[in-house]
């Protein structure tokens, strides 16, 4: 399939870690996440022991070194909108900014909380990356189900991650077409005036939507064909073994060395 | 050759096995007025394979959507002996497996296995027992290896063959399938025609692939405007070049 890769995550393998239950993975994800989330501000020992236990878990997933690094950066932007810590954080002013009508001051309890705010962000980033890319899609769903998440979002989730794929295909094609048609309409510029694409791109976003509507009847008519009444069910096809537990103590033991370490130095 | 009406044909093909789907007069308007069915009549019988052809907007959907009560018009629909009423759906659905023109409507779930599984999980079977039937359906279209993969990874003819394991594996005995060597490869539609020759079901078949009407059915019935144009041998059916014509069906050759 054309888009089979773009959404997957998933890095085919059958190391330690692509075989543990996806419930201890998920728990271990969640429970790693809280700890980097607790850590107190400028604990940097703690956030270098949670890295190495990153690397560590990566290298025993038979990883390439620089997978997660690179996938994390896609989530950074996002830890951009705590910059306003810099500047709010009472202290010292390490470095000052002079506006009209007022002072813009970066004190260095702002730059320690910043800093202290990407680590966390980064490394639990990492974390949820390295959890889709040693679980399946279908075993993380099964995990939530397990973990008591509602079944009806359990079932959204999983029906968008089927449907990804079938409506990327969709709009391939439809950006396709567009393409055959716009070659040559605007003097000079390639691929059609500002304003046409933008018109044909506002019809196409409305064309996905009438689509996948009626899509979405037809694959609720093949579903009250197969006996569909209204609650989904799944079956269980993973069993917690003696590795499992052992990951999940030894998972404990390490994020509670973390929290002394971060808490006391 | 005259166009033969169903009304005079039903009483020629039911004198030996007893009818398994019988349609009289069904009539169907969608909500938008459009009048998909105007007094359709048919009759099956058990274990025949029966092409269904006609052309775009003939109703050939529209009749399939109401063989297991997904749609309900006006006339009488009986599948097994059983008429579609509320209380028969549940068994009439485990009975009547619809195979939908498109597998991407099939195939709803993420994995191969969760799909094949659906219907006999809904049905209310025991585990064991699902995954028994889910091994045996994938074995019936030889799709033994792919339990795991997901669907969106499956080329088209393979989520075809998926797509039929998904009601093999509700023990349907009647399969409905709409249009299903459309958009194949050459040799996935000639595998698709190999397997739907070795199940030993009951048919109905919608299509346009008039090659495959030939190779596979002893009997066909043609559609067009809501109607059933002609009903009877295929043979008979596909010689009628002014029949054929009349309603937009090419035999290529
Ligand atoms: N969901 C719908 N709403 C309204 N009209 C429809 C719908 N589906 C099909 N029709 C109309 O019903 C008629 C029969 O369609 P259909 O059963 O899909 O024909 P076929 O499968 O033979 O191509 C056509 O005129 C079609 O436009
Ligand atoms: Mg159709």
């Amino acid at each position: 399939m054309s888009t089979g890769s773009t959404f997957d995550r998933y890095q085919h393998g059958d190391s330690a870690i692509h075989r543990l239950d996806p419930r201890v993975k998920v728990v271990i994800t969640l429970l790693f996440i809280v700890s980097n989330v607790i850590l107190p501000d400028g604990a940097w020992p703690a956030f270098a022991a949670a890295w190495g236990v990153l690397i560590l878990a990566s290298a025993l997933a038979r990883l390439a070194p620089a997978f997660l690094l690179r996938r994390s950066f896609l989530a950074l932007p996002f830890a951009l909108a705590a910059v306003t810590v810099l500047f709010t954080q009472p202290g010292q002013p390490l470095w000052s900014l002079r506006l009209p009508g007022s002072t813009l001051a970066i004190s260095d309890a702002g730059l320690v909380r910043f800093a202290s705010i990407l680590a966390r962000s980064w490394l639990s980033v990492q974390m949820a990356i390295l959890l889709t890319a040693t679980t399946q899609f279908p075993d993380l769903m099964h995990a939530l189900r397990h973990l008591r998440v509602p079944g009806v979002i359990v079932a959204i989730i999983g029906f968008m991650y089927r449907y990804l794929f079938v409506l990327a295909d969709e709009a391939g094609r439809l950006l396709r077409a567009r393409a055959a048609r716009s070659a040559g309409t605007a003097r000079g510029s390639g691929g059609g005036r500002l304003v046409w694409r933008a018109r044909v791109a506002g019809a196409m976003v409305g064309q996905l939507f009438v689509r996948s509507f009626e899509r979405s009847e037809r694959v609720y008519n093949a579903m009250v064909a197969r006996g569909y009444r209204g609650h989904l069910l799944t079956m269980s096809p993973h069993v917690i073994t003696q590795r499992d537990r052992l990951a999940l103590a030894l998972a404990l033991i390490v994020l509670a060395f973390i929290q002394v370490a971060g808490h006391s130095l | 050759m005259p166009i033969q009406h169903a009304e005079t044909i039903i009483d020629n093909l039911n004198g030996s096995r007893p009818a398994t789907v019988h349609v009289a007069n069904l009539h169907f308007r969608y909500p938008d007025g459009t009048l998909a069915l105007n007094g359709v009549s048919l009759q099956v019988a058990h274990g025949e394979k029966v092409a269904l052809v006609g052309p775009n907007g003939a109703g050939k959907s529209t009749l399939m959507l109401h063989l297991n009560g997904l749609l309900q018009g006006e006339g009488n629909v009986e599948v097994g002996g059983l008429s579609l009423t509320k209380e028969h759906l549940p068994l009439i659905r485990g009975k009547v497996g619809m195979v939908f023109q498109n597998p991407d409507d099939q195939l709803f779930s993420p994995t191969v296995f969760d799909d094949v599984a659906f219907g006999p999980l809904h049905m209310g079977l025991p585990e064991e027992e699902v995954r028994k039937r889910v091994q045996n359906a994938l074995a019936h279209v030889g799709m033994s290896d792919a339990a795991s993969r997901l669907s969106h990874h499956l080329s088209i003819g393979q989520k075809k063959r998926v797509a039929i394991a998904t009601v093999l594996s509700m023990d349907a005995e009647i399969l409905a399938l709409d249009e299903p060597s459309a958009g194949l490869d050459p040799r996935a539609r000639r595998s698709l025609i190999g397997l739907l020759r070795e199940l030993p079901l009951t048919m109905l078949v919608s299509t346009h692939d008039m090659m495959m009407v030939r190779e596979l059915f002893a009997r066909t019935i043609v559609m067009d405007g809501g109607r059933v144009v002609a009903d009877g041998d295929t043979a008979t059916i596909l010689a009628d070049q002014a029949l054929l014509e009349a309603h937009g069906l090419e035999l290529m050759v």
